[in-house]
């Protein structure tokens, strides 16, 4: 009796426990890894005292979560890796609307037209390959050329990646669906290797395991910060302004349904701020967004891409409709 | 005690019911992700590949089992340990450990320079799944072999039958029944089994609903390719249900060993490199591979980032778990033994349902209703538990029940005819013969919400770590180094109680 009676309260106790509300802190949903979040999250409490709780996950999932949460979800923020997930949960009704304080840090082709997400970093769609097998001179011009047997088997792909769908999805945008379907279709027939994540593929050429890949510029940086001079891996831009010429910011929004706006602003304004902005060229190698802080010397500028033209949160209209497409090339 | 009984089960049941609803209102989508050919493809490749690990870890099982009660092989307590002993590593470490020896990446390319072909899709998969569920079927087998009455085998060889036909034809059709158990439980691990199958790359149905779920804004065919799992599960368990009615059971007339076969030195020869192989590649390499890594990178200056806040989530949530599924399997143990009715045979079916459920299907189920009707409990430890607690529900009442089976009904209804009521009699007379049945059910609820994962990974409360999410975070980038730590901390924490279910031989579910 008296080891029930234990058990039953144990097992209460530890329920009600857990049951603790969490109202007292900031809740961010990140679509950006923890690996990379963690610390600026830590500086961001040091500098605020405003005690802050993260959901990691991938920001295509994270999205889908909050549109199924609707008006109840528990995010006050959501901080996203690609454009497409934010436009997501901006079409849905679901952000507030930034003002100008916001809105005018950033140049206005990476953040929301109808300004309720603003970007944060850039990340530019490149191709990796090795220089000890490739002339850049000899790389097509744009990611079109990758179809022709030349390629065959040699230029690697991550088609469950967000940032390789938001590709997708912006070449749906702009060469339409059959253009795109034909595309993909071609990779496939073209043996193109699939790997899991873009850091694999920067291994992987570095390695001498495939010629090239279609990744996005920073894993590159990262592999140098690794493995110091040795590496023979480098990446080139597409610079006509299709979808190869991709630039995606990573964003920020606030759910409007939060009870801690000013919380959520302070964030936001202190993603945007110098020390922030630092921290993403130097420790993540991305574009910082903000004039004054400059990139990493060796990118080339920022205004030298030519990004398409593109209303970045339309790409959450045609998403779903990449992976349809990625899944019946074969390529998932 | 009906309330508490069926309580534990609804959690899980009713986002199911409702998960079914809402596939049925999604109307002509629901038509648009069936009516694919990858569908069609998907369904093809899991029932073919559930089969494939299910005849290997079967073969495997048996011919481990018949070697170590039949055979004269020496060191027979040390084997059975050694080949029993992983269970404790869950597939995807399994998993992992292959792929971070093979491929250009590997270790064995590390130390050697020479790169092993690479073992990622459906080979690898098949492999590591297969050494994570013949140990279900082995120890099954074993007991079923050790109770078999010996003197039809002597019949069948005193009339010219060799070992091997006498086995096939006498002794093999004696333990059916058991392999069939055993091997149904390596189905069901393998159809439901999300980690290993999603880091080797190979896809099957619980990888493409995460991959649907994580990669698209739409949930509706995430929904419905679950449903069709879960269809598929119920179907094979159905399936077992049938083949074990009609198979004939002989109970064991006689307490005589059958006495051992002699192997011939060629055969003894053959039986050790066999089981010295299964035990190397089922339990040394994936430990040695894992701290082969650990050593690498500690070596190589590597931070091990230990995050102790995941060693703490994996125990608490497991405690709370085994606590709680012991709690609601004593009602459901008392009902089903002491009071058989239609209604306590649909309680016992439920909790055995649920159990064989693929744990990715109930965990969006789960999400998608708690996010729309269970505002406060959406994202909670409490949620997390309960959904735990339901789902291995099974192992506490399957070991409660072989306890109390064993207690004469005659002490309660003493009890009863000596005026205590119904609730002091359970209390005073009933729990305390049958707690201890309750407990090696508690302990099995705890390994198995130990090594968890999909359910976790959808339904953890923001900021909840576990040792298993921690491994599968590391994994994606194939940063071995980093998830050797977390999985040889999850390894050790459940070969605790693991090694005191197996060294005291004991009924495994």
């Amino acid at each position: 009796m008296i080891r029930r009676a234990l058990v039953t309260a144990v097992c209460v106790g530890l329920l009600a426990t857990a049951c603790g509300g969490s109202d007292a802190t900031l809740t961010i949903y990140s679509g950006r890894s923890e690996e990379l979040v963690a610390p600026l999250i830590e500086q961001f409490t040091e500098a605020t005292g405003i005690a802050v709780e993260v959901r990691y996950g991938d920001s295509a999932e994270l999205a889908a979560t909050i549109l199924e949460e609707g008006r109840n979800t528990p995010a006050d923020v959501f901080f996203a890796q690609d454009p497409a997930s934010l436009g997501a949960v901006k079409l849905a009704n679901l952000f507030a609307t930034f003002g100008d304080e916001i809105m005018t840090q950033v140049p206005e082709a990476f953040s929301d037209v109808d300004n309720r997400w603003v970007g944060v970093s850039g990340r530019a769609r490149v191709v990796v390959y090795d220089t000890t097998k490739i002339d850049p001179a000899t790389l097509p011009s744009t990611e079109d050329g990758f179809t022709d047997p030349e390629w065959a088997g040699r230029v690697a792909i991550a088609p469950t990646n967000g940032s390789f769908l938001a590709f997708v999805a912006a070449k749906i945008l702009l060469d339409g669906d059959d253009a795109t379907r034909e595309w993909l279709r071609g990779m496939a027939a073209n043996g193109a290797p699939t790997y899991p994540s873009n850091s694999v593929i920067v291994a992987a050429v570095d390695d001498g395991e495939v010629d090239a890949g279609l990744v996005n510029h920073y894993y590159l940086f990262r592999r140098i910060a690794e493995e110091g001079d040795s590496v023979v891996a480098a990446n080139h831009f597409f610079t006509g302004g299709g979808a190869g010429s991709l630039v995606m910011p990573a964003g920020v929004g606030v759910l409007d349904g939060t009870d801690r706006a000013a919380d959520a602003a302070q964030f936001v304004f202190f993603l945007l701020s110098a020390p922030a902005q630092r921290y993403f060229a130097e420790e993540t190698f991305e574009y910082p967004l903000v004039e004054g802080v400059e990139a990493n010397p060796d990118l080339p500028p920022l205004d030298s891409l030519n990004p398409p033209e593109l209303s970045l949160s339309d790409l959450a209209t045609v998403l779903d409709r990449a992976t349809d497409l990625v899944a019946e090339a074969g390529l998932l | 005690m009906w309330v508490i009984g069926f309580g534990v089960v609804l959690p899980v049941l009713v986002p199911i019911a409702a998960l079914v609803i809402r596939v049925a209102g999604a109307g002509g989508e629901v038509w648009d992700t069936l009516a694919t050919g990858r569908t069609f493809t998907l369904l093809v490749r899991s029932i073919v590949f559930t089969a494939a690990v299910t005849a290997s870890a079967a073969a495997v099982g048996v011919a481990a089992a018949w070697l170590i009660v039949r055979s004269d092989i020496a060191g027979k307590r040390t084997w059975t340990v050694l080949v029993s002993l992983p269970l404790v590593i869950p597939s995807y470490v399994l998993a992992l450990s292959l792929l971070s020896f093979f491929g250009g990446r590997g270790l064995f390319a590390d130390v050697t320079g020479v790169a092993l072909p690479s073992i990622s899709g459906g080979f690898g998969a098949w492999l590591a799944l297969t050494l994570s569920t013949y140990p279900y079927v082995f120890l099954v087998t074993r007991a079923a072999l050790r109770n078999v009455d010996p003197s039809h085998e002597e019949a069948a060889r005193s009339l010219g039958a060799g070992p091997l036909r006498a086995f096939r034809t006498v002794v093999l059709p004696q333990v059916r029944p058991a392999v069939a158990a055993g091997s149904l439980l390596a189905a069901l691990y393998t159809l439901s089994d999300f980690g290993a199958v999603s880091l080797m790359g190979f896809d099957v149905f619980t990888r493409v609903i995460y991959a649907q779920y994580q990669g698209r804004l739409d949930r509706t065919p995430a929904a419905v390719l679950a449903l069709v799992l879960i269809v598929l599960a119920l179907v094979i368990v159905w399936a077992e249900q049938r083949s074990r009615g009609r198979a004939a059971y002989f109970a064991a007339r006689t307490k005589r060993q059958a006495p051992t076969v002699a192997l011939t030195r060629r055969w003894r020869v053959a039986a050790y490199c066999g089981l010295g192989g299964l035990v190397t590649a089922a339990l040394v390499l994936p430990v040695g591979v894992l701290v082969a890594w650990l050593a690498r990178g500690l070596a190589g200056g590597q931070v091990i980032d230990m995050r102790w806040g995941a060693v703490v989530g994996s125990i608490a949530g497991s405690i709370a778990a085994a606590l709680l599924a012991m709690a609601a399997a004593l009602p459901v143990v008392v009902l089903a033994v002491r009071h058989q009715s239609r209604a306590s045979r649909w309680l016992h079916r439920a909790v055995y349902v649920v159990f064989s459920l693929p744990h990715i299907t109930v965990a969006l189920a789960v999400v998608f209703f708690a996010a729309n009707y269970l505002g406060g409990l959406y994202q909670s430890f409490t949620l997390l538990v309960l959904v735990y607690a339901a789902l291995f529900l099974a192992q506490a009442t399957s070991a409660g029940e072989a306890t109390l089976l064993q207690v004469n009904p005659n002490l309660e209804e003493a009890s009863r005819g000596l005026g205590k009521g119904a609730w002091a009699t359970l209390r005073r007379i009933t729990f305390p013969l049958m707690w201890k049945g309750l407990l090696a059910g508690g302990v099995l609820v705890f390994l198995t919400t130990m090594k968890e994962l999909p359910a976790t990974l959808l339904l953890r409360p923001t900021g909840f770590d576990t040792l298993a999410v921690r491994i599968w975070s590391t994994t994606n980038d194939l940063f071995y180094a980093r998830a050797a730590a977390p999985a040889l901390l999850l390894l050790l924490a459940s070969a605790v109680p693991m090694y005191l279910l197996v060294i005291r031989p004991r009924r495994l579910p």
